[in-house]
């Protein structure tokens, strides 16, 4: 696969690119920190990747600028076929609830600039002949709770859009996986309580690479989150009110 | 028990931090960046890797004491194939290194028993492995390092450059500055497998003749030794020398894929009894006899043993364990070594097996641990008091015969007696000094073994 990636510089988008580096597939780096895409992109290329691993600056909160990165990562790659999308942002409740300014951003990035990509590369792979979109949701995305709907609410949407990008497409071979994780302990998740199941960005990334291989539409990882998030969508609004979910 | 239960009043922000051997504990405010920098202002912090020292080498000076966890930082910058030359950042294990450079044919140029290690805890604690007769410790293959100092400057410092900061690094256990990349050779490898051969040895005197005339034609010696036989049988156990195979060695064969195996909780302490340890090592040694034996291994079942049981430092329950290991020079013979078994066999310490092996020359890094001479490595379960009187017990041998014990491993040893094991410690503090004259890095080692202030 030839695959452009937003988000490989961190946390389990740095693992991801790893696993696809190991096993041969070419990547290309887009993201805000030029010095981090480089780093990475070393990274990435000791590890196996072919040669060079190229970088492109975007970002998620700019969507002017998505055309020209992935026509950067098209002529590096000599056309892409996959885009995957791990970075976003994210904030604690209380921090986004107090600073509209701070909720703007992290609405534009992880739903507006997201949906506006994934539509233009939906498009071009589309044109081409076929390719795989690959995002990151969230189990907070399946159902709201009251300490987290705001970040809950832009991976909600997300997902909706990913699903129906999925019908839409794939007819014309661009398939589309939605990637919803649980709790992972990553850089972002820092400092917050450790739920039960929390999971590990390796462990997430194989996850995730065997369900792009399966050209899946959804996956949760660490997997037991889907019978979890079964278990809490069939809960009446009662009970979780009764629980302060 | 009481105490321990009450060090775990862990605040906001804060958890518990201890060693693999899980005495002391502490706690400490734990930050783990993806890119290593040093905060700004003047607060203590001291770095940590995956925290496999055994003792206080990786604790927070202080509770709440701020704790630098470097593993997230884990990016190789280059690789030379022609060289084999590493540039990478500190946080990156062993393990990693293994897992992506053993199918290209490459293997660390020296390793502890455990993979599951940073490059900069190696390059700190100057680890030495099954090779040390032969290529030395760790700091043999660094090329160079980069260090964040107290005043958040980047220094390079390696054997040609800012030498004295290099030479305290090496084994200076982080107290030089922030460790943020490091430069090692990884060594040529025809195959991921080791040729194994390993012999019962009736004494002390047959372990370190079997070790010494192994040296020579061996790349990786060591012994392990039943602590609990007395008499005659003072130093029985087995003798293990191995190398890298050669392709035609390891022929066709595949890794199997391990079970992963992990101790689920605390074990009961009456677990590992004398009674239970000492049947233990006489089926070990029993079961191998004194015939020579020799199989091709994988290279996981030959220096990392103990990384197929996770969690297993669960096996001594919840007071946890101290490691105690020591060197003591060539020239002070046999007999210390001796000495130091008969003591533990007396204090019926029961270890489960300890490890005996020869070192080759000391480096010139002021604190690096090996000398030339035999080095002794064994678990003691902690039952408090009488446990730390044990060190201190051994310790005297040691010092009374010039040798000396390793910081990676140590919780109790008194600073007067490390001055006395150390005859570089003053040039190390000076050249310390220099670099971080606050001393902002600080560990509740070097509270105890330097002097620093706790806050």
């Amino acid at each position: 696969m030839k695959v452009a990636i937003v988000g490989a510089t961190r946390g389990m988008g740095r693992a991801l690119a790893r696993r696809l580096a190991e096993r041969g597939d070419a990547l290309f780096l887009l993201g805000r920190d030029e010095a981090e895409l480089a780093r990475s992109a070393r990274d990435l290329e000791a590890r196996g990747a072919p040669l060079p691993v190229g970088q492109a600056r975007l970002d998620l909160g700019e969507p002017a600028g998505f055309a020209a990165a992935l026509d950067a990562a098209d002529r590096s790659l000599s056309r892409t076929d996959a885009l995957v999308v791990t970075g976003g942002l994210f904030a604690r409740q209380d921090e986004l609830a107090a600073d509209p300014g701070r909720l703007s951003a992290l609405l534009q990035a992880n739903f507006t600039g997201t949906v506006l990509l994934c539509q233009q590369a939906a498009e071009r792979l589309a044109a081409r002949g076929g390719g795989l979109i690959c995002a990151f949701g969230s189990v907070a995305g399946d159902r709201a709770r009251r300490g987290n709907y705001l970040y809950g609410a832009s991976k909600a949407g997300l997902a909706v859009f990913l699903d129906g990008l999925d019908l839409a497409y794939r007819d014309r071979g661009v398939r589309t996986l939605c990637v919803k994780p649980g709790f992972v302990r990553t850089a972002m998740t820092a400092g917050l309580p450790v739920p039960p199941f929390a999971g590990e960005p390796d462990a997430v990334a194989r996850r995730v690479l065997a369900a792009m291989d399966a050209g899946r539409h959804d996956v949760y990882a660490p997997g037991v989150w889907r019978f979890v998030m079964l278990l809490i969508r069939a809960l009446p609004r009662a009970v979780l009110r009764r629980v302060q979910f | 028990m009481d105490r321990r239960v009450e060090s775990l009043s862990v605040e906001p922000g804060e958890e518990e931090v201890a060693g693999w051997g899980r005495h002391p504990v502490g706690r400490g405010r734990v930050e783990r960046p993806e890119r290593l920098a040093l905060p700004a202002g003047a607060e203590p912090l001291v770095p940590r890797g995956l925290g496999r020292a055994y003792g206080d080498a990786a604790l927070p000076s202080r509770p709440g004491g701020l704790v630098l966890e470097t593993t997230r930082a884990d990016r190789i910058h280059s690789f030379e194939p022609a060289t084999g030359r590493l540039h990478c950042e500190a946080g990156l294990s062993l393990a990693e290194i293994l897992r992506v450079f053993v199918p290209r044919g490459w293997f660390p140029p020296v390793t502890p028993g455990t993979k599951f290690v940073t490059v900069g805890a190696c390059v700190a604690c100057d680890v030495h492995g099954k090779n040390h007769h032969r290529d030395g410790s760790f700091g043999s293959f660094v090329d160079h390092v980069t260090l964040c100092t107290a005043d958040r400057r980047l220094v390079e410092c390696g054997p040609d450059r800012e030498r004295e900061l290099f030479l305290a690094t090496l084994g200076g256990m982080g107290l030089t500055g922030l460790i943020v990349d490091v430069t090692l050779r990884l060594r040529r490898v025809e195959s991921p497998w080791i040729v194994l051969e390993t012999q019962g040895m009736a004494s002390l005197d047959a372990m370190l003749e079997g070790l010494r005339l192994s040296a020579t034609h061996w790349p990786y010696t060591v012994g392990w030794i039943d602590c609990l036989a007395r008499g005659a049988d003072l130093g029985r156990g087995i003798l293990m020398r191995g190398r890298h195979a050669t392709q035609v060695e390891a022929g066709t064969r595949r890794a199997r894929r391990a079970m992963p195996l992990r101790v689920p909780f605390d074990a009961p302490e009456w677990l590992l009894n004398p009674v239970f340890v000492r049947w233990f090592n006489r089926l070990y040694a029993w079961s191998h006899g004194t015939a020579l034996r020799r199989r091709v291994v994988s290279y996981d079942a030959f220096f990392y043993p103990l990384d197929a049981v996770g969690q297993w430092n669960r096996l001594y329950g919840r007071r946890g364990f101290l490691q105690y290991q020591c060197v003591l020079p060539r020239a002070a013979g046999p007999r210390p070594v001796a000495a130091l078994l008969e003591r533990l066999g007396v204090a019926g310490a029961a270890s489960f097996l300890a490890v005996i092996k020869d070192c080759g020359p000391a480096s010139d890094a002021y604190l690096s641990f090996p000398m030339e001479g035999t080095t002794l490595a064994l678990d003691l379960p902690n039952r408090g008091a009488v446990t730390e009187a044990l060190v201190h017990d051994l310790n005297a041998t040691v010092i009374e015969h010039g040798g000396r014990v390793y910081l990676a491993k140590d919780a109790v040893t008194r600073a007067e007696d490390f001055a006395r094991m150390m005859p570089r410690l003053a040039e190390w503090r000076a050249v310390r000094e220099r670099w971080d004259p606050g001393h902002r890095f600080r560990s509740a080692q070097s509270v105890r073994l330097f002097g620093d202030a706790p806050a």
